[in-house]
């Protein structure tokens, strides 16, 4: 004991109040992770307990016993490959739909100054304010067959019979683009305000017209944000499932509808948490694929 | 490298406003070719503005740009065929250094062999040649200051615009990049307009400096004789550490602080005269001291070691305030200490008067 207090006063002699210093700051450390305590239990109770009990309700037969008969039937039955080859395919349709429609909205509020800016902002962002639900039942008013957009347009002549404009693929990419907008037009506009005004004048000063400067110096620039926002938007829609059930009049069947029909018509939970894994299993696959595939940030730099 | 002439610049009339703010008013200037210009003004005085016109970047409200015989004032930035360094450097962050160099060569369809021959040139220019195929973040501000350079001074541009370009680098990097632009400039012989801040760096580096105020061309000169006659106040402040004193005019005697001054050579003619007092040109001198210097009685009143200098802190008999700058040099005979009574003398050379013009 003698020997141990001594060596302590000698160790305090030579980086005096070492322990202490050191102390102090693991009590720092766990004072900052205690803020994140309330959201870590949060997202454990609300996310990771029920996706962990819907994974093993996958594996269960009705009788009780393990099983992996769900999951043999999504391979047996082609009906599920083409759903999910459907969910892939009209999400990727609404994604492309949203790049060709958002960037140059994008690009439009970015030149902007800043107060103009602002309020155009408040334009892009109103959608959110307002129920998903709400928004898509407007589409379908507005979509039907005597709905504002049919009527108007056999009154001024554009067409004479009403267009099939929903319960089908053209109604559910319409209200699936516009609730899905502001996810791309977001990051977007961000990578496009973070690059320096002075790049795109040095590129005119050195010779380049305003289009070769836009292709060769600002489009490379806000390709990271553009990625991003692509990403999130084709994330999203893969497991969306209000507005293609609304809008699609049921031709419209994505991953998400059928988990609702498997649980709603069949009261099937194992069939559902399977499609429920696989759907999850293949968003994660893409998601690793595609960070991987596009470390733009690690190529591009920052834009500053 | 065989390169076209440079070519002279001429400004007339060009004015810009914004709103109720003139940020150039009327501005008339000549640039010579091959000439080292600065515009040198505190902030707000329009240089910059100026600089934005001659580079395409800001439309004037009216006056005429040429470069050489052509008028250019409605060229687009793209086709005016300038270099510019930017004081941001305005580096391409996702080309390496030798693409951001290549990047104007391209643009004028240099094919690739010739290209990349040049860019290695333009890099050696400006000791980077082995930093081709750096990314643009892994480099230092002064490296990134070099690959501006090089990359505007690559295509070889008649004229190159430098706007503060070395106001982001720290002191000692900044003077050694003042003497490497100088020299590079002696060897290329483009016609250069700089713009800056910096009265030391603008004295440095110049052929001649146009001073900006408030959108104008408060005077245009060469360095040495904007710092030892500058024609207003205003310069004489900007341009150097200076005093003023008021001077009064008695039948053709000038008279300052109750002494007659002897002047080398005619004051400027203007209502209101002051007698400018540059602290390292006043000098201590003994009592006895000479009749052809103008000379003060003056009182310490502090004393500041500065390392290169001592500042002398005085008053005159009148109580203006007066400041002298000595060498620090030890032992010197005369070292006064604050309290002393002391003369001070200024030789007819250094007793410039400027016209008062209210600033």
């Amino acid at each position: 004991m003698a020997t141990s207090v001594a060596s302590n006063a000698d160790a305090d002699v030579r980086a005096p109040h070492a322990r202490a210093l050191r102390r102090d700051a693991l009590v720092e450390r766990l004072a900052l992770f205690s803020l994140s305590a309330p959201a870590l239990i949060l997202v454990t109770v609300i996310m990771v307990l029920p996706v962990a009990w819907l994974f093993g309700l996958s594996f269960v037969a009705d009788d009780g016993s393990l099983t992996l008969e769900h999951y043999r039937r999504l391979i047996e039955q082609p009906s599920y490959a083409r759903t999910f080859v459907a969910t892939f395919q009209i999400s990727l349709v609404t994604t492309a739909i949203c790049v060709v429609l958002g960037y140059p909205l994008a690009y439009f509020l970015s030149q902007l100054p800043q107060r103009a800016a602002n309020l155009c902002m408040i334009a892009v962002l109103l959608p959110f304010w307002t129920s998903l639900l709400v928004r898509t039942y407007a589409w379908l008013v507005l979509l039907q067959r005597q709905g504002l957009i049919n009527t108007w347009g056999i009154k001024l002549g554009l067409w004479d019979e009403p267009l099939a404009l929903v319960h089908n693929l053209t109604g559910t990419l319409i209200g699936m683009v516009h609730i899905m907008l502001p996810f791309l037009v977001l990051p977007v506009l961000e990578s496009m305000r973070a690059i320096d005004g002075s790049l795109t004048k040095a590129a005119a000063n050195l010779g380049a017209s305003p289009s070769q400067a836009f292709r060769t110096v600002f489009l490379p620039l806000s390709l990271p944000g553009l990625f991003a926002g692509a990403l999130i938007v084709f994330i999203l829609c893969l497991g969306f499932y209000v507005t293609p059930a609304v809008l699609g009049g049921g031709k419209v069947i994505m991953v998400s509808n059928r988990i609702a029909n498997d649980i709603e018509l069949f009261f099937n939970w194992g069939a559902a948490s399977a499609l429920g894994v696989v759907l999850l299993v293949l968003t994660l696959a893409f998601l690793f694929v595609a960070t991987r595939l596009l470390k733009f940030d690690r190529i591009i730099g920052s834009g500053r | 490298m065989t390169r076209a002439a440079p070519l002279p610049i001429s400004i007339r009339g060009l004015t810009k406003t914004y709103g109720a703010v003139t940020a150039l008013d009327s501005v008339d200037l000549d640039v010579r070719s091959g000439e080292f210009l600065t515009l040198l003004g505190p902030s707000g005085s329009g240089k910059t503005t100026l600089l934005m016109v001659l580079a395409g970047f800001i439309r004037p409200d009216s006056g005429s740009l040429m470069f050489g015989g052509t008028e250019v004032i409605r060229r687009p930035p793209h086709q005016r065929d300038v270099g510019m360094v930017f004081q941001n450097y305005a580096l391409f962050p996702h080309m390496d250094v030798a693409a951001n160099v290549a990047y104007p060569l391209k643009l004028r369809r240099v094919p690739p062999a010739l290209r990349a021959t040049r860019v290695a040139a333009a890099l050696d220019m400006v000791q980077l040649g082995a930093f081709g195929t750096r990314r643009i973040d892994e480099l230092s501000g002064g490296q990134r200051q070099r690959v501006a350079l090089a990359r505007a001074l690559v295509f070889e541009p008649r004229i190159v615009l430098m706007d503060e370009p070395l106001s982001a680098l720290d002191k000692q990097l900044r003077e050694r990049m003042q003497i490497e632009l100088r020299q590079l400039h002696e060897k290329l012989g483009t016609t250069t307009v700089y713009v800056t801040h910096d009265q030391r760096e603008a004295l440095t580096m110049s052929d001649r400096i146009a001073v900006i105020n408030g959108g104008r061309i408060a005077q245009l000169d060469s360095p040495r004789a904007l710092y030892e006659n500058p024609a207003s106040r205003f310069v004489a402040e900007f341009i150097g550490e200076s005093a003023f004193l008021k001077v009064e005019r008695v039948d053709g005697v000038l008279r300052c602080a109750g002494q007659t001054l002897t002047v080398a050579s005619p004051p400027p003619d203007a209502a209101s005269l002051l007698l400018m007092l540059r602290p390292e040109r006043v000098r201590i001198v003994d009592r006895s001291a000479g009749e052809t210097l103008n000379v003060f009685d003056a009182e310490v009143t502090s004393i500041v070691y500065q390392g290169d200098s001592v500042l002398l802190q005085a008053v005159l008999a009148d109580g203006s305030p007066i400041r002298v700058r000595t060498s620090g040099a030890g032992g010197s005979p005369m070292a006064p200490s604050a309290g002393d009574r002391i003369r001070l003398g200024l030789g007819p050379a250094d007793t410039v008067l400027v016209a008062d013009d209210g600033n």
